[in-house]
């Protein structure tokens, strides 16, 4: 069932679809294939109604649509074509079927990089390199009587052994596969998992949980040192909207929905959750709530922990949820967040109750430009001071601003060059300007049309403080559609000797310059000290404000001709960054959680008392580790 | 260990140094005017953001830093904000440098004329200033040189001024505010002024750090100052000042800049200009006012030859490196950065070890001189001969082999010595000898230092009616300290071998445990007056212990330590250097326990120190008349502080010195080798 409310109104399903479109807007190609139009308004244009009901995109073979080895849907991926122009495949993406002219040379002359030295995946799956499973014979009988579907099929097994960490793939395309789960089982619903999780108590067996598979904390790896038969629990069945609430805004969802889906569900009845973290197309509700994940449009609708109203998890000592669905308790500290962040080590969340909203009427995308990082900072503080931030707010520095230039498709260019297109853009809008050191500001604004256009403006006012000066909706748009197929870039960069990653921090506002200073110099500086031949591309952005700081995104990426291992060497200087994150006074995570790639951290993050206190609850809730994937503690 | 990046202890003679180029030869050969007047592009720090010194000043007022602490001033004073803030305005215009190009320009001209007249060469490592050259574009540069005299800083703009290197601001003391005109013509060459004491002026502290941190940190300039604090006047390192260094450091710390070069620069003078007034000084004899005309007017500086001078500019250290594994940078997370906070144990301890590291860094590349070596042995004979029936001086061919063997010594040791090898020994030795007239004097072949005030007859004899034996003693003196000066240079070369011969000698048993409590209890005890980095005794005692055995003066085994047959010459000479400074505490020790009265107040101590050792030495119950340096007399002083055996009173008695008698004088006995160096009282020192 998508959805018990009645969603009979004819002027809800109006709103419903033009919604979806907005969606369309930052995820999708529009239909007529006209890419400039502004994502604001988007014309009324055929709908297939209905046609997306019921219809999930994550089959329980995920092989079926999705890579192997590399980011997102099979059909869709970037790659150089004969005349050495890049090109984005596929129909999925605004970008798809477009030619990006002057990608090649961004990337050539960035990172030092030809095409004449490739450096290709292994083309496919073989099975047979994948250790056979060890599996858990009693454990598997008793499972059969239940009649919940597994698989201890290798490619099954493959699929679920990763999130997307660079060595995840990286290991991937080289067609090495560690420690992969001995098999695979989908529970329908909440029932199924109760089942599921007495069995492996009873027969001690280790489960992981796996949502969307995006995990960049190496969260979803399998500890080497577990010999008990490991399953991965794979919630991607467990995708439907038990209830709509108007009354109350709320809807409760199954866990293993994944983001796209429940925005499309709840838009066919004229709502919204608002959460879209950049992973959205394949990420899980449960695993939003189970790494604290955060969405874009943040600034309305709340972070996961702000949006979540109700959890209902089952762990080996029983279900655990609260008794009602009142807005604000007092009941001693919030067994919520136990839940949230726990990335998988107290057990499966499988149901939950979250806020949703009315779309919203009307959607306009901008940008600034800023003469400098400077200034754009000091803008988006007075942003926040003010509490005027729309839905997103992002500021990129001069290199990201220049990818983003690299980015322009053929259509809505008429530049020859990446460097023309630039100067052009420079000279005839921005005189003054020094084209090395202006950053732009992507916005977002949401809300009934009249408010938008006026918080358009109070945001633009003060940009103009700091001489910020509008660029346009076109370059805002073009920058959260960036959003989306950045993922898919880092695996054209690895056909090409580029390896590459991002990285996130919170950090308070007087400490966000010199953080994104500081650790863009250390992360060069490691580089060269650790051999890489060539400067790596060495970027941040501030994505989210709050009262009292700001989120950084780095992106780091090289060139790895003539380093012999360059997944270790990219694991020292991450390791770097994240040290001059932390003497700079960043935190360890803002939202991509700890995983085991940050647990190292963790004593100094939360103090020794602060661990100890996660790890009774651990062992009250788990005493047998059954959830043993290790993360975090 | 960290350290590691500023020096290593072991085998000092592979230390590779560069090669010197002569500045003043091309002064010699083309117009000062032009070089005054040339063309000036100096790279830059490549985060710079340029302002001129008016900004600055308003970038320092503005600052959060200086707000919270003008607001903590006047809610605690009751005084209005705004008086606050123009007290903090009046101080940053004491303060301020007005660095001119115009006037480097002009002190580019002069002070080209005067260093031709004085000096024989200004030697400069090239390689040093291409490396700060690179260092200044990457990060913010501080410099940090050697302090012997006043032209210090002039000659180090003047160099960066030739190489076209970005020019510093300098701290510099208040008392050359005294000196109004030249106090504002340093102010126009990059000079800005602190004051001696601001003990607890919060707003003092705010205005001064936040000064230099903005400077720093905007990549202004390099920012220069003295790690000793003062010109040493003793050529001996002084131990290093940490408030200065404290606040450089502290924007990396907080992460405001990525990383800092710190640049040791060893100044070295092969005559110093001030050599006489500063044993003068040390002697509380009346010296010539410090005035305008003061240096350069006098035309019998102008009329001397000075020798050369040498530059080196030491590799420039990270202080990120510096700081790597030592210092936690997150402890700053949890108080906004702008509140000035105490330094924690963690970071004052790095910033002291630092400042140690670096000021041997400075002493590693101070370039000795032949005359250097030939000081400390004329001094040692002095001593030596002073006994009856002894014939004064020494024969200069055995001069001149015991300075050839104290060369081959000195190397060995790792010292930077500039010994003219394609010359003669006997050449070498009597050109040393006469660039110092005043100092020592050669008759019938024998050289000895020139004491007497005329003729050949002793010192009784020659008295005449109008100078007093106390007079004619503290003349005799002048020259002795200004000797042991040129010796001191090259102290910190002999420095932890002499200590390990002083603890044999004074050990009650050759076992190498016993050694060592003799060894670290003497470290402990002079640790004021050379300089000993804090923590580093086992390192010390094992490199001093290397260099012995590796020069074939001593065997050690795994229980003893022996002296061999040969290195019997080394033990003695390298035990002679150090007497001097052993009788000095002795005597400290006991004017404390015998002379000091309840009254005795910290301002009363060196003048009646002075007199007790003078009323010994012409008794003749004291040998080294180099214990009346008064300089020594505080080091001594400061050391019975810190081991607790004297104490400061406060309150009432401001001031005043209680001393505990019994430390004392067991302590007195311990440095004399009566008493064994038990492990207790190294343990509790
Ligand atoms: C391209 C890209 C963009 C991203 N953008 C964002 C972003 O904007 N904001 C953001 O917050 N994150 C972002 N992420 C990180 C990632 O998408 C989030 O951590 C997301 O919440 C993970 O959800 P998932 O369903 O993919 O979980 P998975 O990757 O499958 O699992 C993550 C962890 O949660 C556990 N888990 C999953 N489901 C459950 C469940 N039902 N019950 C208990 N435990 C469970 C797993 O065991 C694992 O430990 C991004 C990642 C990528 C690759």
């Amino acid at each position: 069932m998508a959805s018990n409310s009645s969603g009979g109104s004819s002027d809800r399903q109006r709103i419903a679809q033009q919604r979806l479109r907005v969606i369309a807007g930052h995820l999708q190609r529009p239909v007529d294939g006209d890419s400039a139009v502004l994502a604001a308004e988007y014309k009324a244009q055929g709908e297939q109604p209905g046609s997306s009901r019921e219809e999930k995109t994550v089959p329980r073979r995920r092989q079926e649509i999705m890579k192997w080895n590399g980011w997102g849907y099979s059909d869709s991926r970037f790659f150089f074509n004969k005349k050495g122009q890049a090109e984005f495949t596929g129909k999925r993406y605004k970008l798809s079927g477009l030619i990006i002219p002057a990608l090649k040379d961004w990337f050539e002359s960035t990172f030092g990089a030809s095409l004449q030295h490739k450096t290709p995946a292994t083309p496919i799956l073989n099975s047979s390199a994948v250790h056979p499973p060890t599996l858990n014979e009693t454990f598997v009988e008793e499972l059969k009587s239940t009649g919940i579907p597994f698989s201890h099929d290798a490619e099954d097994r493959v699929f679920r052994a990763h999130g997307h960490c660079l060595h995840e793939i990286f290991a991937l395309r080289e067609g090495k596969f560690g420690r992969v789960p001995d098999m695979v089982i989908w529970p329908n619903c909440h029932n199924d998992v109760v089942k599921v999780v007495e069995l492996a108590s009873k027969h001690n067996v280790c489960l992981i949980p796996y949502g969307g598979g995006t995990s960049v904390s190496s969260a979803l790896e399998c500890p080497p040192e577990e010999t008990r038969s490991i399953v991965s629990l794979d919630t991607s069945q467990m995708n439907h909207i038990l209830w709509i609430d108007e009354k109350n805004l709320t809807a409760h969802v199954e866990a293993g929905i994944v983001g796209q889906d429940l925005e499309r569900l709840l838009n066919e009845s004229g709502y919204c959750t608002g959460h879209e973290p950049d992973s959205m197309e394949f990420s899980s509700l449960g695993g939003w709530v189970a790494t604290r994940a955060s969405g874009m449009k943040k600034n309305i609708y709340g972070n996961i922990e702000d949006l979540v109203v109700h959890i209902k998890m089952v762990t080996p000592r029983g279900v655990i949820e609260k008794s009602c669905q009142g807005p604000r308790m007092s009941t001693g500290p919030d067994i919520h967040h136990f839940i949230m962040g726990s990335e998988g080590t107290l057990g499966v969340v499988t149901e939950v109750t979250m806020k949703i909203r009315p779309m919203p009427e009307y959607q306009k995308y901008g940008s600034v430009v800023f003469p400098n990082f400077e200034q754009g900072v000091a803008c988006l503080r007075e942003v926040a001071r003010q509490r005027c931030a729309p839905a997103s707010i992002r500021l990129m520095d001069n290199e990201q601003f220049k990818f983003g230039h690299a980015l322009k498709p053929q259509v809505s260019s008429i530049f020859t060059s990446f460097l023309d297109g630039l100067k052009k853009f420079y000279i005839t809008k921005f005189k003054g300007f020094d084209p090395n050191r202006l950053c732009v500001a992507t916005l977002l604004f949401e809300g009934d049309r009249e408010r938008v256009l006026q918080h358009e403006k109070q945001v633009y006012d003060i940009a103009a403080k700091f001489g910020g000066l509008a660029a346009g909706e076109d370059n805002g748009q073009r920058g959260y559609m960036l959003t989306f197929v950045i993922a898919y870039l880092r695996d054209l960069g690895m056909d090409y000797y580029v390896i590459g990653e991002s990285f996130e921090t919170s950090v308070p506002w007087d400490r966000v310059l010199d953080i994104c200073q500081n650790v863009k110099e250390r992360i060069v500086r490691e580089c060269k000290d650790k051999g890489v031949q060539f400067p790596p591309l060495s970027t941040c952005r501030v994505t989210q404000t709050y009262d009292a700081g700001a989120c950084v995104y780095f992106y780091f990426a090289f060139n790895y001709r003539g380093l012999s291992d360059p997944v270790h060497v990219y694991e020292q200087v991450e390791h770097a960054a994240r040290e001059e994150i932390l003497a700079n006074g960043g935190s360890l995570s803002h939202h991509h959680g700890v995983g085991k790639l940050r647990k190292e951290w963790m004593r100094e993050t939360v103090s020794s008392v602060g661990l100890g206190m996660l790890k009774s609850v651990k062992d009250f809730v788990d005493p047998n580790n059954i959830f043993g994937n290790r993360n975090l503690l | 260990m960290a350290s590691k990046a500023v020096y290593s202890h072991r085998d000092p003679m592979l230390k590779k140094r560069d090669d010197f180029e002569d500045i003043l030869e091309e002064r010699r050969n083309s117009s000062d005017l032009r070089y005054a007047l040339k063309c000036y592009t100096p790279v830059v720090y490549k985060g710079i953001s340029p302002c001129k010194a008016d900004a600055l000043t308003n970038m320092v007022l503005q600052s959060s830093h200086l707000h919270y602490v003008i607001s903590q001033v006047s809610k605690e004073t009751g005084r209005a904000v705004d008086d606050v803030q123009d007290e903090a305005s009046a101080i940053l215009e004491e303060m301020a440098q007005r660095l001119q190009l115009s006037t480097i320009r002009f002190f580019a001209f002069t002070l080209s004329k005067v260093f031709k007249t004085l000096f024989r060469s200004i030697c400069v490592n090239e390689e040093g200033i291409q490396r700060l050259q690179q260092a200044i574009q990457e990060h913010p540069v501080v410099l940090l040189p050697s302090h012997r005299s006043y032209m210090d800083f002039l000659l180090m703009s003047y160099l960066l001024y030739t190489y076209d290197l970005a020019l510093p601001v300098i701290a510099a003391g208040m008392d050359f505010m005294g000196m109004k005109f030249v106090g504002e013509m340093l102010r126009m060459s990059g000079a800005f002024f602190i004051r001696r004491s601001f003990g607890g002026d919060k707003l003092y502290w705010a205005v001064f750090s936040e000064y230099v941190k903005t400077m720093l940190k905007n990549g202004y300039a390099p920012v220069e100052f003295f790690l000793e604090g003062t010109r040493s006047r003793t050529s001996k390192s002084l131990t290093p000042k940490l408030g200065l260094l404290n606040i450089v450091m502290d924007p990396f710390f907080k992460g405001e800049v990525f990383d800092m070069s710190l640049v040791p620069v060893s100044i070295s003078y092969e005559r110093i200009l001030e050599e006489s007034l500063y044993a003068r000084e040390m002697l509380g004899v009346p010296k010539p006012k410090e005035s305008t005309s003061g240096l350069f007017k006098a035309r019998k500086v102008l009329s001397q030859n000075y020798g050369s001078i040498h530059v080196y500019f030491g590799q420039p250290v990270s202080l990120r490196s510096l700081a790597e594994g030592r210092v936690n940078r997150s402890q700053f997370s949890l108080v906004p950065r702008h509140i000035p906070k105490r330094p924690s144990e963690e970071i004052q301890n790095f910033v002291n070890d630092s400042a140690y590291m670096l000021v041997r860094a400075q002493e590693e590349n101070m370039v000795l001189k032949p005359w250097v070596l030939l000081a400390s042995l004329l001094l040692q004979n002095h001593h030596q001969s002073q006994a009856p029936g002894q014939k004064p001086g020494m024969a200069l061919d055995e001069l001149t082999e015991r300075v050839v063997w104290l060369r081959d010594l000195s190397r060995q040791y790792g010292a930077f010595l500039h010994w003219p090898d394609h010359r003669a020994p006997s050449d070498v030795v009597s050109s040393s000898l006469s660039l110092h007239p005043g100092l020592v004097k050669i008759s019938e072949g024998r050289v000895q230092l020139a004491l007497e005030l005329g003729g050949d007859v002793g010192p009784k004899e020659s008295r005449s009616a109008d100078t007093t034996p106390e007079e004619e003693l503290l003349s005799r003196a002048v020259i002795v300290l200004s000797c042991a000066s040129y010796r001191n240079q090259a102290l910190h070369v002999f420095l932890r071998p002499a200590l390990l011969a002083l603890a044999i000698h004074a050990a009650a048993s050759t076992k190498k445990q016993e050694v060592f409590y003799s060894f670290s209890f003497l470290r402990n005890m002079f640790s004021n007056e050379f300089i000993l980095v804090p923590g580093a005794t086992v390192q010390d005692f094992e490199e001093a212990c290397y260099l012995l055995v590796k020069t074939g003066a001593l065997q050690i085994t795994q229980q003893e330590v022996l002296v061999t047959e040969r290195g019997h010459r080394t033990i003695v000479f390298l035990t002679s250097m150090l007497d001097p400074f052993l009788q000095g505490y002795q005597v400290v020790c006991r004017f404390l326990c015998e002379e000091a009265t309840e009254e005795l107040t910290e301002k009363q101590f060196i003048p009646s120190i002075r007199r007790f050792i003078i009323k010994h030495l012409l008794a003749g119950r004291l040998r080294y008349t180099e214990v009346l340096s008064s300089d020594l007399q505080k080091n001594a002083l400061a050391a019975l502080l810190r081991l607790g055996a004297v104490q400061k009173l406060k309150g009432v008695d401001q001031g005043t010195l209680k001393v505990n008698t019994v430390m004392v004088n067991s302590l007195e006995d311990t440095l004399g080798g009566k008493l064994p160096t038990q492990k207790v009282v190294v343990a509790r020192l």
